[in-house]
């Protein structure tokens, strides 16, 4: 392999997993809070229609990221509403909005569909971007991507270093604790729930507005899901989440290169399974690890509904 | 100052539970309207040419009843796992596993076969090939924790990209001039229609299937077994009941009755693999199932209505161009306010503070 096709497999690792990246990263926040949203993969769909529809509309691509962070983080809401307030199941209601939003964005994306729109181009990084192998690599992408960088260890450094981070593993891990000691338990959940929300949305702008410009139904292919499986694998720590999104990544980018390149050493039905059976086997994996080793794991109150005790 | 709070009641109140989903229902059309007037439309002709194409003569209702067995045994499959506290959502592949079983015996078995065999046959590999396609997730699941709703969902793609694998590549019909799709199946495996219909022994399948998950979770010792696991699987481990093997039973029955769907989509409706199996039936069943609060004998209603709602949005695309997605915004929307609606006959609404 030539050092091109190095850099060229390693950079669309980057590109193929910022979606995932961007989602289970929210997720991570979300689930840290006691909430359970399985809405992902709609809210996706609908930031990804949103973004689209509001970049090509004003002609701003930051226009665009906003208006699908503020869809998706209005659907997650929703899904607030129902499971918060009204303590309704959390994997159905999650399941519903699954629905809800797929249905919302192919109903209304309609007119969209095969659009050519303002669309966000790589922008290399002044000087980083000339360090051989690297800067090809990690600093001539889209500016999305550098805001991926950032995320990740503020998400970390957010959640484990700062008050308002621990608040927000407190209302997860023991809402009744958290609640006596003068944390608003249901307005914590809200907002990392909206936050969780406009990061898939964000998610599904990146897919619409950089990864493959344009709105196709369908268009987040499951990925929603696959940023749920990443924040399991990555015992709801941002670092091995967004690790667990880059492994994606690799398994994308060799399926990439290897149809781009027309090699056909693998048929390719089987390579269009591979992200799929990868994050099964993935899952597993950590699964299995985690019980050998017994630590990590969900919050405790991951998908329980606060009640305050009389 | 006085503050709504819920107060827990000790039973659900019925009549909450019922007006429930009258609030529910006008909630959705609501919002469906909304999201008419949202794309340009009038809500009240949509929602007239809908009503209209699924229920405005006794064609279409026949047509309700065609769409209505798949997604029965879609929520059948999603309510048995659920009783268990498994979240099937593989139901979508598990019906295209059961269709290319299905097919799969059809095409390639029956000259070996007697006429008589192949109907009954393939309805066994139906089950079998969606019985065994969600008992993966399930060994996961009970052998190892694995999440079965990632697993279940990853699923899904993995069976369609084996089905599209299929009938554009080996099991594609040489006669077919370029066509994607398998040749057509031997007329002994097809079901017979009821004439000037397409509905088939299908509703058949479904109605007996629903009665005899009924009967199996109330009145034997597996469905109490099943019930006990589902709501406390602390008491069932110490009433010493297998909890990983009933759990693999269960989604191989779930499985299966999904895999029944796609057989019968496939010996029923389409006599051959091709696109069109793959339409988010399996998906739609988790809604009937769960709309219909997991209740097996509810899912053969819920089952008719929603399969009104999709024949009225495919009615919808047809006369005035919208997309049929709409069934999709509406199945979601009235699932969000049918459970928020259990908050209503769950709890009663109390002003001022708590009683001492």
């Amino acid at each position: 392999m030539t050092l091109s096709t190095l850099i060229f497999v390693l950079s669309i690792t980057i590109q193929s997993s910022m979606a995932v990246l961007f989602a289970s990263i929210g997720e991570v926040f979300t689930e840290r809070s006691g909430v359970l949203n399985l809405g992902v993969e709609g809210m996706m769909l609908v930031g990804a229609l949103s973004g689209f529809a509001t970049a090509q509309a004003t002609g701003s691509l930051a226009l665009g990221v906003l208006g699908a962070m503020a869809t998706g983080g209005l659907l997650a809401l929703i899904h607030g509403a129902f499971t918060i307030t009204l303590r309704a199941n959390q994997v159905v209601c999650g399941l519903a909005l699954v629905i809800l939003g797929t249905g919302l964005a192919s109903f209304l994306g309609r007119p969209l569909i095969g659009r050519v729109g303002v669309r966000f181009l790589p922008w290399p990084v002044p000087i980083l971007s000339e360090v051989p192998v690297l800067g090809p690599v990690l600093f001539v992408q889209v500016p999305l991507v550098y805001l991926g960088y950032v995320l990740v260890p503020a998400a970390w450094f957010f959640l484990f270093h700062t008050r308002p981070g621990l608040n927000l593993r407190a209302v997860g891990e023991n809402p009744a604790a958290a609640d006596t000691a003068g944390i608003p338990v249901a307005r914590t959940r809200y907002l990392w729930t909206a936050f969780g929300g406009a990061l898939a949305g964000l998610a599904g702008a990146y897919l619409s507005l950089a990864y493959t410009p344009g709105w196709k139904e369908n268009m987040t292919s499951g990925q929603g899901w696959i940023a749920i499986a990443m924040v399991i694998v990555g015992l709801w720590n941002p670092w091995r989440a967004a690790l667990g999104a880059l492994l994606f990544g690799c398994v994308n980018a060799f399926q990439f290169t290897l149809e781009a390149r027309q090699i056909n050493v693998i048929p390719s039905y089987i390579l269009r399974m591979l992200p799929y059976l990868f994050t099964i086997s993935i899952l597993v994996l950590i699964t299995r690890l985690q019980q050998v080793r017994g630590r990590g794991g969900a919050p405790a109150s991951l998908g329980v509904p606060f009640e305050r005790e009389r | 100052m006085m503050r709504p709070r819920l107060e827990r009641r000790l039973a659900p109140s019925a009549a909450a539970r019922w007006g429930g989903y009258g609030v529910a229902i006008s909630l959705a059309l609501g919002m469906g309207g909304v999201v008419f007037l949202l794309a340009g439309a009038d809500p009240v002709a949509a929602y007239a040419v809908m009503a209209r194409g699924a229920f405005g003569s006794l064609h279409d209702v026949s047509e309700v009843i065609v769409k209505a067995i798949p997604l029965m045994l879609c929520g059948l499959a999603v309510a048995v796992a659920a009783k268990i506290q498994v979240w099937n959502v593989g139901g979508e592949g598990q019906l295209v596993l059961g269709g290319i079983g299905a097919a799969g015996v059809a095409l390639f078995l029956h000259p070996y076969l007697p006429s008589a065999a192949v109907l009954p046959l393939i309805l066994a590999a139906g089950f079998l090939a969606g019985g065994l396609w969600a008992l993966l997730a399930g060994v996961l699941r009970a052998k190892l924790d694995v999440n079965e709703i990632l697993t279940t969902l990853m699923l899904n793609y993995v069976a369609i990209f084996w089905l599209e694998h299929l009938y554009f590549g080996p099991w594609r019909d040489p006669m077919g001039m370029g066509f994607p799709g398998t040749a057509m199946l031997p007329e002994n495996a097809w079901f017979p229609r009821l004439p000037g219909t397409r509905i088939h022994p299908g509703i058949a399948l479904a109605l007996v299937a629903a009665v005899l998950c009924q009967v199996a979770l109330s009145r034997t010792r597996w469905g109490f077994e099943i019930r006990v696991i589902g709501e406390s699987p602390k008491a069932a481990r110490y009433a010493g009941m297998r909890i990983g093997r009933t759990i693999l039973w269960v989604m191989f029955l779930s499985g299966g009755l999904a895999g029944l769907a796609g057989m019968a989509e496939v010996s029923g409706i389409h006599y051959r693999l091709q696109q069109g199996l793959a339409v988010g039936h399996g998906y739609t069943g988790i809604i009937v199932a769960w709309l219909s609060r997991l209740h097996p004998v509810g899912i053969i209603l819920t089952g008719f209505l929603i399969a009104g709602l999709l024949v009225g949005g495919d009615q919808l695309q047809t006369v005035m161009h919208l997309p049929s997605a709409v069934g999709l915004v509406l199945e979601g929307t009235l699932l969000f306010f049918v459970l928020g609606s259990d908050v209503v006959s769950r709890y009663r609404v109390r002003w001022g503070a708590p009683h001492p």
